[in-house]
Order: structure tokens, then C-alpha cells, then sequence
């Protein structure tokens, strides 16, 4: 299997702290990683990096062998689908309008409507954005990354504010994108729980990385579990 | 009353020159809108009134002066609001303010107001001359083709910034061709509405159009045919009745955006 994302001694420094320190693990190439972390952690300076919207990092990033500060090359190959997106309410643009900006063949209608149904979202093609509930969002924002047919998907913590069910409908489409399609994953979550039931791979990340490996080793360990479980728990209290 | 009128070369020319720049305004004004950058065309209006008086004390073609003021002052702002971190709304007062500064510093330079000076404040689009209506034929063509070649890179960029730059568009160069499309089209605009009102020709159709709640083209096909519309019987009725051209489109306009209001309140449109 290739190297989908190799990060080697990633640094990450802010005026007064480390946000990530001497980082480095791989992702091969199909597999579905879960990172987790407190509040805090470094997950999103971990993301910004990847994503070349910080540039300002030490070490090395690569995706497929190419190092993203010398190739231009990876932008075809990832879909992000981010936090929470932020737009403003009214703005213009229908569920298509969206997903289009992501495809680069703009005059590609069929993948749009491929994808569109891939999602469960057609039937809202032409539905302003401003007019949808949360998981329908979500997945309006992961056709618009998925409809170039990326290799590797990155997801941000990526259910905060949708409901249950659409929670559900999210996971089985993750699980089909990376068993049937072979799409590597990378995805930043709070939910260990639901880590365990997708993730074959976890990261654990707290400014260092404290565990790399299958995820079978990380959730039967009940130290490593218990410890993230706490450092989560400790962050979370001192937070509210 | 008669379609006489439309016989008139002159009201040829401000007719068509008038469609130009109100398609035009309304196609740069979404984007400006959604940027939340409303008054922007507005501070390089302002700004160009630097450039027209510089035009006028060195007796060079005021507009042409205009140009490259308004344009270098649009992108001196933008790369300093960047730099500094000044916000959005800051950096149009403070590029608003030193247009008018300037040019009131330079009018008294050159012993005081002249009328040219009006119609440069309040537009003169039935004076426009056979020259200015090719100007703004070339320059509405090379911007609209512009647009339509970047299409998706504006508007992602226009729609989220980070996400733009995820997906390898060129952010920030899209933003500055963005503010010097911005500052090309006003000064083109100045003849027909004047300074002082050209945001509302950036503004007030696109933000009627988008209360319509349809997606992007159709928001920006409905904006063009309000402006349009405007400017087309904004120039006959002024003619007709012998009122300011500039003031009756922007009433005209302001009443579209009534009416639209009104049938948005009735609950005839998709709640938005």
C-alpha cells in the first residue's frame, strides 16, 4: 500500500507555545484514521497544516510522496469537508450552485447529480443553502468534497449541531466511502465511541503525538482509553 | 410625449453606454456584496474624485487620471487593511476620506470649483461622447469575459476563503483582481450616475435580487435586469421630464427594492 500522508517532525509554534511538537506518523493508502484529542490538543494546527493553509510549520508534509510546500499537486487529491461551515445566511446559492464551486469540470452536471444522490441530497438540488437543517449541511458539504473524486477525505470534527439520525446516515456513507471506494480518511473527532466503531487507525494527539496505531490496540488498552478519556474530561471541565 | 426621443444619437449613446454600466455594476456588486464590502465601490468613487481634480489642475482627461487613482488606491487599501489587520468597514473611511481630502486640497490648488467638477459629482450620461461609449463597451466586454473565465474561482472565494484555499484557488490574487475589476467599474460608472451614488447601483439591485431566494446565476440574472431596467427608464423619464438622470435610476431602483420588500412581507416569496 502507498503512503497516502506522511508527516515527518511536524513543529508547529505559536508566540508563546508549542501547538504541535516534532509530530510524525502515515497514513497508508485506504485506511480510515481517527484522531483524537482534548480541546486544545492541536488537532486543528495538525488540519490548517495539511490543508497548506499554514505554511509556517517545521517538518514535512506529504501526500503521495509530493511534499506540499514544493507541488501544487494534493489540492486534487483531497476533499475537506470542515467544522461547522460558515457562510452567510442569504447568500445565493443553491445546494448544486455548492457543490459545483467544488468541481473543477464545471460543466460536469452528471457527477453533480451522481453525487448529489450519493449523499441523499437530491432532491434538495435546487433548495437555497440557507434553508437546510445541520445534517443536511454535512453532507451537502461532503458531496461538494468528494465530487472531484479525491483520494483522501478530511473530515474536522464534523457533527457538531446535526441530529441522530443524520449522525447515523454520516457514518454509513464514511463507512461505504472508505471500505467500497477505498478512500482514505482522515477524521478528527470527540467521539470515542464512534472512533472505535469506524476507525481502523487512531491517533491520539495531545500537542505530541502519544499513540499511533490500529485501533483495536488503542480501545483494548484500558490505560490509553482511561488516560484520553480523563486528559478529554479534565480539558472539557476546566473549558466550561 | 413620443419615442421621438429614441431617435436622438445622443440618447442612443447614453442608452447603450447606460446598459453597460448597469450590467456591469450589478455583476461586480454581488460579488462586492457578498463580501461584505457594500461601500467599497462607494470609497473608490471617492477616491477617483482625487484623480478627476488631478485630471482637471494638470489638464489632462480627468477619467483617465481617475483610473489609475481610484485602481492604485483600491489595491494600496486592500494590501494595507491585509497587512495591519485594519477591518473592512475602517479601511473604506480611510480610503473614502483621503479621495475627498486630496481632491479638495488639489481644486483649491487650481482656484476652485469649476463645473466640470458637477458633472463628475452627478454623472452626464446624455453628454457622453461617441469615444466614452466604446470605452465602456470594451471595458463592460473584457470584465464580463473575465468573470465568466474565473466563474467558479470567484465565486468559491466569494463564498468561503479558507475552503477557496483548500481547494487550490488562487485566494488572494482572485481578491485583488476582484478590487481592481471594482475600481475600473466605477470610474466607467461616473458618467453615468456621478460619485456620489454609484454604491447604489453596486448595491441596491443585488440586494433586491437576492431577496428572490434562487441560486447564484438566477440571482445575478435578476440583478442585471433590475439595473438595467432602472437605468433604461431613469434616462428616458429624466429626459422626458428635464430631472437629474443619476438621482431618478437611484430612485427607481429604490423602488424595485420597495416593491420587492413588499411582496416578500405578503409572504408571496420563499421565506429566506
Amino acid at each position: 500500500m502507498l503512503n497516502a500522508v506522511e508527516i515527518s517532525n511536524l513543529t508547529v509554534k505559536y508566540p508563546d507555545v508549542k501547538a504541535l511538537d516534532d509530530v510524525s506518523f502515515v497514513v497508508k493508502e485506504g485506511d480510515f484514521l481517527g484522531i483524537i484529542g482534548p480541546n486544545g490538543a492541536g488537532k486543528s494546527t495538525l488540519f490548517d497544516a495539511m490543508l497548506g493553509l499554514n505554511t509556517t510549520y517545521a517538518g514535512t508534509i506529504k501526500f503521495f510522496d509530493q511534499d506540499i510546500k514544493k507541488s501544487k499537486k494534493h489540492h486534487q487529491q483531497i476533499g475537506y469537508v470542515p467544522q461547522k461551515p460558515v457562510f452567510e445566511k442569504n447568500f445565493p446559492a443553491t445546494v448544486s450552485d455548492i457543490v459545483r464551486m467544488g468541481l473543477r469540470n464545471e460543466s460536469d452536471e452528471n457527477r453533480i447529480d451522481e453525487i448529489l444522490q450519493q449523499l441523499w441530497i437530491h432532491e434538495l438540488r435546487n433548495r437555497r443553502i440557507g434553508e437546510l437543517s445541520g445534517g443536511q449541511l454535512q453532507r451537502v458539504f461532503i458531496a461538494k468534497a468528494l465530487v472531484n473524486n479525491p483520494k483522501i477525505l478530511i473530515l474536522d470534527e464534523p457533527v457538531t449541531g446535526v441530529d441522530q439520525q443524520s449522525i447515523e446516515l454520516f457514518f454509513s456513507i464514511l463507512r461505504e466511502l472508505n471500505s467500497k471506494q477505498g478512500i482514505t480518511i482522515i477524521w478528527s473527532s470527540h467521539d470515542l465511541d464512534a472512533v472505535n466503531k469506524l476507525a481502523n487507525h487512531v491517533a491520539c494527539l495531545n500537542r505530541t503525538l502519544f499513540f499511533h496505531g490500529e485501533s483495536e490496540e488503542f480501545f483494548s488498552n484500558d490505560d490509553l482509553v482511561k488516560q484520553y478519556s480523563e486528559a478529554s474530561m479534565q480539558k472539557h471541565m476546566h473549558h466550561h | 410625449m413620443s419615442f421621438e426621443i429614441l431617435t436622438y444619437t445622443f440618447m442612443h449613446r447614453a442608452l447603450i453606454s447606460g446598459i453597460a454600466i448597469a450590467i456591469l455594476c450589478s455583476v461586480i456588486g454581488l460579488f462586492l456584496v457578498l463580501r461584505r464590502y457594500s461601500l467599497f465601490g462607494d470609497a473608490i468613487a471617492h477616491s477617483s474624485f482625487g484623480g478627476i481634480a488631478l485630471g482637471l489642475l494638470a489638464g489632462v482627461y480627468p477619467l483617465w487620471t481617475a483610473y489609475g487613482v481610484s485602481i492604485i488606491s483600491a489595491l494600496i487599501i486592500t494590501k494595507i487593511k491585509d497587512r495591519y489587520n485594519i477591518s473592512g468597514d475602517a479601511s473604506i473611511a480611510v480610503l473614502l476620506s483621503s479621495g475627498i481630502a486630496a481632491g479638495l486640497v488639489i481644486i483649491s490648488f487650481s482656484g476652485g470649483f469649476t463645473i466640470d467638477i458637477f458633472s463628475f459629482l452627478f454623472g452626464s450620461i446624455l453628454l457622453v461622447s461617441v469615444d466614452d461609449t466604446i470605452l465602456i463597451l470594451a471595458l463592460t466586454g473584457a470584465i464580463l469575459i473575465v468573470i465568466l473565465l474565473l466563474y467558479r474561482q470567484i465565486l468559491y472565494s466569494t463564498f468561503n476563503e479558507e475552503q477557496a484555499k483548500v481547494s487550490g484557488i488562487p485566494v488572494e490574487k482572485i481578491n485583488y483582481l476582484i478590487i481592481f475589476m471594482a475600481g475600473i467599474t466605477v470610474v466607467t460608472s461616473i458618467q453615468l450616475v456621478g460619485v456620489l451614488l454609484i454604491s447604489a447601483l453596486f448595491v441596491i439591485p443585488n440586494v433586491t435580487a437576492i431577496m428572490y431566494g434562487k441560486g447564484f446565476k438566477q440571482t445575478a440574472i435578476i440583478s442585471m435586469s433590475f439595473s438595467v431596467f432602472s437605468v433604461v427608464v431613469g434616462i428616458l423619464i429624466s429626459y422626458i421630464f428635464d430631472i437629474t438622470p443619476a438621482g431618478t435610476i437611484v430612485l427607481l431602483s429604490i423602488a424595485l427594492l420597495g416593491v420587492t420588500m413588499g411582496i416578500k412581507s405578503a409572504g408571496l416569496l420563499s421565506k429566506n
